[in-house]
């Protein structure tokens, strides 16, 4: 056995890729439960390759014979249920660990110095992501996937001056057609497995260049034995492959009871109207993207002008590109920053949730002002991680608050006359209770203090 | 490169005073623009076949449609270039009622000259008062919009005398086609180019001369 490793690392540096990136790859000690994810990530990625190869044995990319094919290979390949039902679960998990994934990287800073590229490589990974689950959703070729596409196609046709020229070279025809179904299948096979792959590879080479950050967000580098090992680091292999595959365990336990038990999770991860054949000469009730989608789409909703509401939704994405140079703060885990900063976090996640759920509601008076004061408060939380950076003047705070209050209200008195003042005025107290806790507290509470940071990692 | 090699000679090869460090610069210069050159071209044939094919070009031909049976009220649909084609007979009260919608529409008069040809400029968006033309592609989005006849129904309001509601994003259109204020949608519905074959024929996709 050892003879034959010899012989092959003597051809292929097997042993020193394991020992650099495993056996002998140091990670900090302190991993918590938010860790899981970038591996779980992985686990999903292989996945969904695999299903889909086999799904794509059976499936045909033709507008006519799509919708039959897909319920072909539900109803009369053996196993074929299992395998759709594993690749359909398996794109809403993607986005599920993938949402905590990032989460993981806002609440512990590692976007931050040196790991700003690991970051948009990340991001990239995601936006990738977010366009293979688009063309997918258009391959059953039911109503939900029609029109979904016709809906984010014509996205591209509210571009001014080459717009209508664009959205029409993206589908190859004058309406969504089986022109579009065909390219994209091509794509749909092609970008998770070629592009991602590539890109998983870069993002992981930058994090081992890196390094890992952890809850404490502390370099454990800085603090080496005179081995050169960090004192605070332990081998990736054996300690967090084994807490990895516990992870992988937890997760697939879950993963299979939505399989088997829930694989439409009433509608959110299989739309029903997707059910129906898609049918150019009629629009389904109520359309709404897939729940992954939702949080953006409300932004392109709650914008009037169809190309403002593409540069919104746009910003919304660009926003967290930009979040390591918005975020200049040296102290990177929350639990070293101030209470305001964690408030102002988790009020980006509930406002976030909140985004998703109104993208699955239709259109009423009530939602469309909802979904303008969770969009405004959406882009707030970016202005005010960049203010919290460090510490200010009072001066500045009332400044920023005066500014943003009164742009906030001068919004609403151009629009107020079309739309109803006692739905306006009252949602007002969503982004201006946010505002006023970030912007004022620091002026008048203890609460914007920051901790000093330990030498070493803590291990609770 | 080119440069850094010649500064500052690695060993006795690049030392020799017989490399011409010139020469090297020029050829990869000269195979660099070769090579842009050939992968811009290479890209064209890409880039346009991904674009409409000639068949997908071809479809878009004239629709014939028989308008006889329409009743008063009723809407019908059919295709033209993968596109809905609606066409409603509107009632002598639907008429009516439209000048009341003046008030709160974008573009009451059908300014933006792209949304329909020039014989449906007026105050009914039609060639014919009765009978109203248009392509049932919502202009926010490309939804495909309802038809609500009705009188001021409980979701849509009480200045609502009939009209389009797209589902989408909840922009609306009285029964002209003209979109309402402060809803996503910018343009009023099109009015696609058609003419009259007979009295119960209409032809979508060639206009007529009359204006």
């Amino acid at each position: 056995m050892n003879k034959l490793i010899t012989w092959i690392d003597n051809r292929l540096p097997v042993v020193g890729v394991w020992n650099d990136h495993l056996a002998k790859y140091y990670t900090p000690k302190n991993f918590n439960f938010w860790y899981y994810f970038g591996s779980l990530a992985l686990l999903v990625l292989v996945l969904q390759i695999v299903t889909g190869l086999f799904l794509a044995m059976n499936y045909k990319p033709d507008a006519h014979s799509a919708f039959a094919s897909v319920e072909y290979i539900m109803r009369e390949v053996p196993g074929g249920w299992f395998i759709r039902y594993m690749h359909s679960t398996g794109a809403s998990a993607f986005f599920i660990v993938i949402y905590l994934h990032m989460f993981r990287a806002l609440i512990y800073g590692s976007y931050k110095a040196p790991r700003e590229l690991l970051w948009v490589i990340g991001m990239v990974i995601y936006l990738a992501l977010m366009a293979t689950a688009f063309m997918g959703y258009l391959l059953p070729w039911g109503q939900m996937s029609y029109w979904g596409a016709q809906v984010i196609v014509n996205l591209f046709g509210a571009i001014p001056g080459i717009g209508p020229d664009l959205a029409l070279w993206i589908r190859g025809d004058y309406v969504v057609s089986d022109a579009t179904l065909n390219r994209f299948f091509a794509l749909h096979f092609f970008i998770p497995a070629l592009g991602l792959p590539v890109l998983v590879f870069l993002h992981i080479v930058a994090l081992h260049h890196v390094g890992s950050n952890n809850p404490d967000g502390v370099e454990i580098k800085k603090n080496k034995d005179e081995n050169g090992v960090p004192k605070d680091g332990i081998p990736f292999h054996p300690y967090y492959t084994v807490k990895d595959l516990l992870g992988v365990a937890g997760f697939l336990l879950v993963f299979f009871a939505i399989v088997f038990f829930k694989p439409e999770m009433g509608g959110y991860f299989l739309e029903h109207p997707n059910f129906i054949p898609a049918n150019p000469l009629q629009t389904p009730e109520h359309i709404a993207p897939v729940w992954y989608f939702t949080p953006f789409y409300t932004v392109l909703r709650a914008v009037p002008d169809p190309f403002l509401g593409v540069v919104a939704m746009g910003s919304a994405i660009l926003m967290l590109f930009l979040l390591p140079w918005l975020d200049r703060n040296p102290i990177k885990s929350w639990r070293y920053r101030s209470a305001l900063h964690r408030f102002s976090i988790l009020f980006f996640v509930v406002n976030f949730l909140v985004l998703g759920w109104l993208g699955v509601k239709p259109v009423t008076p009530l939602f469309a002002e909802f979904g303008v004061r969770a969009t405004e408060a959406y882009f707030l939380f970016f202005l005010v991680l960049w203010i919290f950076s460090k510490q200010r003047s009072s001066a500045f705070y009332f400044i920023v608050y005066a500014l943003t209050m009164g742009l906030l209200v001068f919004y609403d008195f151009t629009r107020v006359g079309s739309s109803d003042p006692t739905i306006v005025w009252p949602a007002l107290l969503w982004p201006g209770f946010y505002l006023t806790m970030c912007l004022l507290g620091p002026v008048f509470t203890k609460f914007a203090q920051e901790k000093p940071v330990p030498e070493r990692v803590t291990s609770k | 490169m080119s440069s850094t090699v010649g500064a500052q000679p690695e060993n006795e090869l690049e030392s020799d005073e017989r490399v011409d460090v010139k020469k090297r610069r020029f050829l990869v210069a000269a195979t660099s623009a070769v090579g842009a050159t050939g992968a811009a071209l290479l890209a064209a044939p890409f880039v346009l076949s991904i674009s409409p094919s000639e068949r997908a070009k071809a479809a878009g031909a004239p629709v014939e449609a028989d308008i006889s049976k329409l009743e008063p009220g009723q809407i019908m649909r059919f295709e033209w270039r993968g596109k809905p084609v609606w066409v409603v007979r509107r009632t002598q009260a639907m008429l009516d009622a439209l000048r009341e919608n003046d008030k709160y529409l974008r573009d009451p008069n059908s300014d933006v000259k792209t949304q329909q040809p020039p014989y449906a400029v007026n105050e009914y968006r039609s060639i014919k008062p009765e009978f109203l033309v248009l392509v049932g592609i919502c202009t926010h989005l490309g939804c495909a919009p309802t038809y609500r006849p009705e009188v001021a129904p409980a979701d849509l309001g009480d200045t609502w005398h009939g009209g389009f509601y797209c589902p989408c994003h909840g922009s609306r259109y009285d029964l002209a086609g003209r979109v309402y204020q402060n809803v996503p949608a910018p343009k009023n519905l099109e009015v696609p180019p058609y003419s009259y074959l007979s009295d119960s024929r209409i032809l979508v996709g060639k206009g007529s001369d009359i204006t």
